[in-house]
């Protein structure tokens, strides 16, 4: 195991999952979490689950890193029974957690200290072992600091060290990369691959980034607690080959509308925006569809190589999420041409109803928010992008009069938020990020608590209430309390809560955290047409190519500005020979390099 | 196979834990100094116009004489009582908090033996007031006394034999009785409420997780969890025993050595109590209030260190059989005001030792290696 070579033909299996079944309190309220799961993962790879939210990935990790007992099946991890044999495991993995798993109230070097002595690490072999791991992951300058005062992307890096302070023979990672800036996770990418290619580590890791499955060596794909499929992301391809067409829209038109007539598309199964550009998938039979595509959008319509996340839409999306997507932007196409008209010809001065101007908000000596400007104009989608920790929630309680400024102005709806927020609040629908809602209530409950809270009139109420479960397709679910929603329906009773007083403005805070690739397109489909209805949205992601959906966005990081404009002009900022049409997510990891390289 | 290098780390840690966070350098130091400070003086009090009842049985001057300093006093709040059956009736009622008792052979005796006795019958119920009670009935004596010795001219023995008997309340209670109370009380704090927050937030903040991965066992994270918070209760203990016997002049007649053993036994029962609700509970704030209402108010209430179990009902009197501060207010009692009266310390001893033995073998029970899902 010594001279081993990277990527080595070694078919060993490290861990091996048969019929493995979970079922959460069986008794009072079973709750399926796998259902007879087979996997495996072989030696010297990484192998990335990848699936919607509630696939079952985590449970699938904690099941082998020996936190969950199977309630039938049974899990090997490096040849042993995770139920049997955990003590004997234990010390050949390393095990990241969501969270990380660190002690906030001790330095880098503590916590490192901690796991070494935890992992049983001679005291002779740490002083270069931690030369090395401060060197992979950067660290090295922050070593007194608290754990708890590190960014995202460091408190990533420092949990990843302590995972590695002895060299495990396996590495589970459960999402280790969400919510954590571009640049840390190309770095944690390059580390793992270093792991692998030199220490003879191998990796199992889940993610809810599909360009990150791409990366792994194995994909397992996983949808509702089962495997779905299996294989090297060429081989996820393969079925979509010759079915993915890129489609530039002529200047004059916004990509967005573009994308939005094309879903509407029977043989149409994904339109995204990438790089100005919208990436189509068409159904299976439809490969031939291209100059019908042409004709239909008038634009040029080229034929691309597949991608990973192609194949994920088109094996989960044709499920209930994009079906209803569809639906709801046909139902209101009348209105778009109607909307469509009032918007193109109001981009006057009155039409801005945000307007920011150096904001800045300190909390004691640290700077959350450091001069930001904006404007927002009536019926366009303003992204907040950055990393968690970037500053963006601290803007956003600003805007909605929640959190004081400490210097600059905010007018909001022509009301300056810093003396009549009251007035403007009246104008706004605020969705937070933890969904407001009442767990214990029904939908139709929970709505008519909003609707009297936001003072509407009894007719009003039951006329609003009655269009929000018809707009955001509750209706169903309608006498179901919220605590039992699934994910998706949560967001869009949370959102119809936030629309019920017919705001002017809509905020949004990180609306798609956590939701998985198929909920994120319907929900930006939704957010398109109450702009085209002549809202102004603004909304904060920390997913970057999310950025492609907004009219103008502005990238924050460390309370900063790094860079403001449309998607296009933020692209642009990063066009080099190498890279002619980067993403935005380049341009970001571009922006933060050249941020720091100077200093 | 424990290992010396992982519990090291970890108590480390919890060490380093403890000094960054304020809240357990509160409780566990500043807590017992403010706690003996607010009822060593605060709750004392100056008695003023303290209704009390005169019975006065003899006619004679002297005895007139007493009685009048009753009356002059800004203290007390004077009544005459014509029987003792009234007076008891008063007292009973709590009309009045105490009872000057001058017999009708008091001016007879006092010429006669020059000395008769003066009884007062305290109601002990509140045990520090009838202790400051009879502090200034005996000052209203002496007052007298001192007067008709400058009348007389004449040194003269003090002639009267004052009687105190304090009801409801066999042994009074006082700052004497609190500062043994009151190490219950303290280590009830750092035992219990501090560290059933601690499984509780390494759960909340998701490094439970991270840590259940790593090779650590079970034991060793029960020793890691109870070493540390058992030096801090110590300290704490500490701290309250120098205080009471410096500041409050509080006798200590048993040996120092038996009462940290006992303290030690008691403050193992008090520590593996809270990890059991830390492990149970896995949220700090439910793990708060469980100690509180489970640990505390018990160890307030239940354990005879205000009030005396035997005038509660018998229902309460079983239920403290149950609270481990029940147990060691005995031997922290004793130990201060008796001395080392084996008699009374082992029987207690004994069941505080299986308290601590059978708490912590249920926080190790519960302290489990998996996800609780």
């Amino acid at each position: 195991m010594q001279d081993m070579q990277p990527q080595s033909s070694n078919e060993e299996i490290l861990l091996e999952a048969t019929d493995l079944t979970k079922i959460f309190s069986p008794k009072t309220k079973p709750t399926v979490a796998l259902d007879s799961l087979s996997v495996a993962a072989k030696a010297g790879q990484v192998t990335g689950f990848v699936g919607p939210d509630g696939a079952g990935k985590t449970t699938l990790l904690r099941t082998a890193a020996g936190l969950i007992i199977p309630s039938s099946g049974s899990m090997h991890v490096l040849g042993h029974d995770v139920v049997d044999d955990i003590n004997t495991i234990r010390p050949q993995i390393g095990y990241m957690p969501q969270k990380f798993g660190l002690y906030e109230d001790l330095t880098v070097q503590e916590n490192l200290d901690l796991y070494a002595d935890l992992q049983g690490v001679p005291i002779a072999e740490r002083t270069s072992r931690y030369a090395r791991l401060m060197k992979m992951t950067d660290l090295g300058k922050f070593t007194d600091r608290m754990a708890g005062q590190l960014s995202g992307g460091m408190k990533q890096k420092l949990g990843l060290a302590c995972c590695l302070v002895k060299t495990p023979k396996l590495l589970i990672l459960d999402e280790p990369t969400v919510g954590v800036d571009p640049v840390s996770r190309r770095d944690l990418w390059e580390i793992v691959y270093e792991l692998v290619a030199t220490d003879n580590v191998s990796v199992v890791l889940s993610t809810a980034y599909l360009d990150e499955a791409e990366r792994c060596d194995t994909v397992i794909l996983l949808k509702k607690k089962k495997k779905i499929a299996e294989g090297a992301p060429k081989e996820f391809r393969k079925p979509v080959q010759n079915r993915v067409f890129q489609v530039t829209p002529p200047t004059e038109v916004a990509p967005r509308d573009v994308q939005a007539q094309l879903m509407q598309r029977d043989d149409v199964v994904d339109a995204t925006i990438r790089s100005g550009q919208i990436r189509l998938v068409v159904s299976k039979g439809f490969e031939k569809a291209q100059p019908s595509l042409a004709a239909d959008v008038a634009a040029a319509v080229v034929p691309v190589p597949p991608v990973f996340e192609d194949f994920f839409v088109d094996t989960l999306g044709k499920n209930d999420a994009v079906g209803l997507a569809e639906k709801g932007v046909q139902e209101t196409s009348p209105a778009q041409e109607e909307q469509g008209g009032v918007t193109a010809h109001s981009s006057s001065a009155d039409s801005i109803v945000v307007d920011v101007k150096g904001l800045t908000k300190k909390f004691d000596s640290f700077t959350a928010v450091q001069n930001i400007s904006f404007q927002v104009e009536r019926g366009k989608i303003f992204g907040l992008l950055g990393a968690n920790g970037a500053g963006k929630t601290t803007t956003f309680r600003m805007l909605c009069g929640l959190l004081k400024a400490t210097d600059g102005e905010v007018v909001v709806a022509g009301q300056d938020m810093r003396r009549a927020p009251a007035v403007a609040r009246s104008r706004i629908g605020y969705m937070a990020q933890k969904f407001s809602l009442y767990q214990q209530l029904t939908v139709e409950r929970n709505l008519l608590f909003y609707s009297t809270a936001y003072g509407l009139s009894k007719a009003k109420r039951q006329e609003r209430i009655e269009w929000a479960l018809e707009e955001f397709e509750l209706e169903p679910k309608r006498r179901v309390a919220a605590e039992s929603l699934p994910g998706g329906y949560k967001q869009r009773l949370a959102m119809a809560a936030a629309m019920l007083h017919e705001p002017d403005i809509l905020f949004l805070d990180e609306p798609t955290s956590g939701a998985d690739p198929i909920a994120r397109r319907e929900f930006w489909l939704r957010i398109n047409r109450f702009a085209q209805q002549g809202v102004a949205v603004i909304v904060t992601t920390h997913f970057m190519e999310e950025a492609e959906y907004c009219d103008s966005l502005l990238i924050m990081a460390q309370g900063e500005t790094l860079a403001r404009g449309t998607p296009e002009e933020i692209r642009s900022l990063a066009i080099t020979p190498d890279n002619p049409s980067p993403t935005v997510e380049d341009a970001f990891i571009a922006l933060a390099e050249r941020n720091i390289s100077p200093s | 196979m424990a290992s010396w290098m992982r519990l090291r780390g970890f108590i480390r840690k919890e060490m380093l834990q403890i000094k960054r966070d304020p809240s357990s350098l509160l409780l566990g130091i500043f807590m017992p100094v403010f706690l003996l400070i607010i009822f060593g003086y605060g709750v004392s009090l100056d008695p003023q116009d303290v209704p009390v009842a005169l019975v006065i049985e003899d006619n004679g001057p002297d005895a007139q004489d007493i009685a009048a300093r009753f009356k002059l006093s800004p203290y007390f709040k004077s009544r005459v009582a014509h029987s003792m059956p009234e007076a008891t009736q008063l007292l009973e009622q709590g009309i009045v908090d105490g009872i000057v008792y001058i017999q009708n052979n008091f001016s007879a005796e006092l010429t006669f033996e020059k000395r008769a006795p003066v009884q007062i019958i305290l109601n002990g119920v509140d045990a520090n007031r009838a202790r400051i009670l009879e502090g200034y009935i005996q000052a209203a004596v002496l007052g007298w006394y001192a007067i008709r010795q400058a009348r007389d001219g004449v040194e003269s023995p003090f002639p009267l034999e004052v009687e105190s008997r304090i009801w409801f309340n066999s042994a009074p209670n006082s700052t004497y009785s609190l500062v043994p109370g009151l190490l219950t009380l303290i280590m009830t704090l750092t035992g219990t409420l501090l560290t059933a927050l601690v499984i509780a937030r390494e759960w909340e903040r998701g490094t439970m997780e991270a840590l259940l991965t790593t090779p650590i066992r079970t034991n060793e994270m029960l020793l890691g969890k109870t070493i540390p918070y058992f030096i801090l209760g110590i300290l704490g203990m500490a701290l309250a025993v120098a205080l009471g016997v410096t500041l409050f002049n509080v006798p200590l007649r048993g040996s120092l050595v038996v009462l940290f053993v006992f303290s030690s036994v008691f403050l193992l029962a008090a520590l593996g109590f809270g990890l059991f609700i830390s492990a149970v509970t896995r949220v700090q704030f439910v793990a708060a209030m469980a100690s509180v209402i489970a640990g505390f108010l018990p160890a307030f209430f239940l354990s005879g260190l205000l009030f005396d179990l035997k005038s509660t009902p018998a229902f309460i009197q079983l239920l403290s059989y149950v609270v481990p501060a029940k147990y060691f207010v005995t031997i922290a009692q004793t130990l201060f005001l008796a001395g080392n009266v084996w008699s009374a310390l082992l029987p207690a001893a004994i069941v505080l030792t299986m308290m601590a033995f059978i708490l912590l073998a249920l926080a190790r029970k519960k302290m489990v290696r998996r996800l609780p899902i």
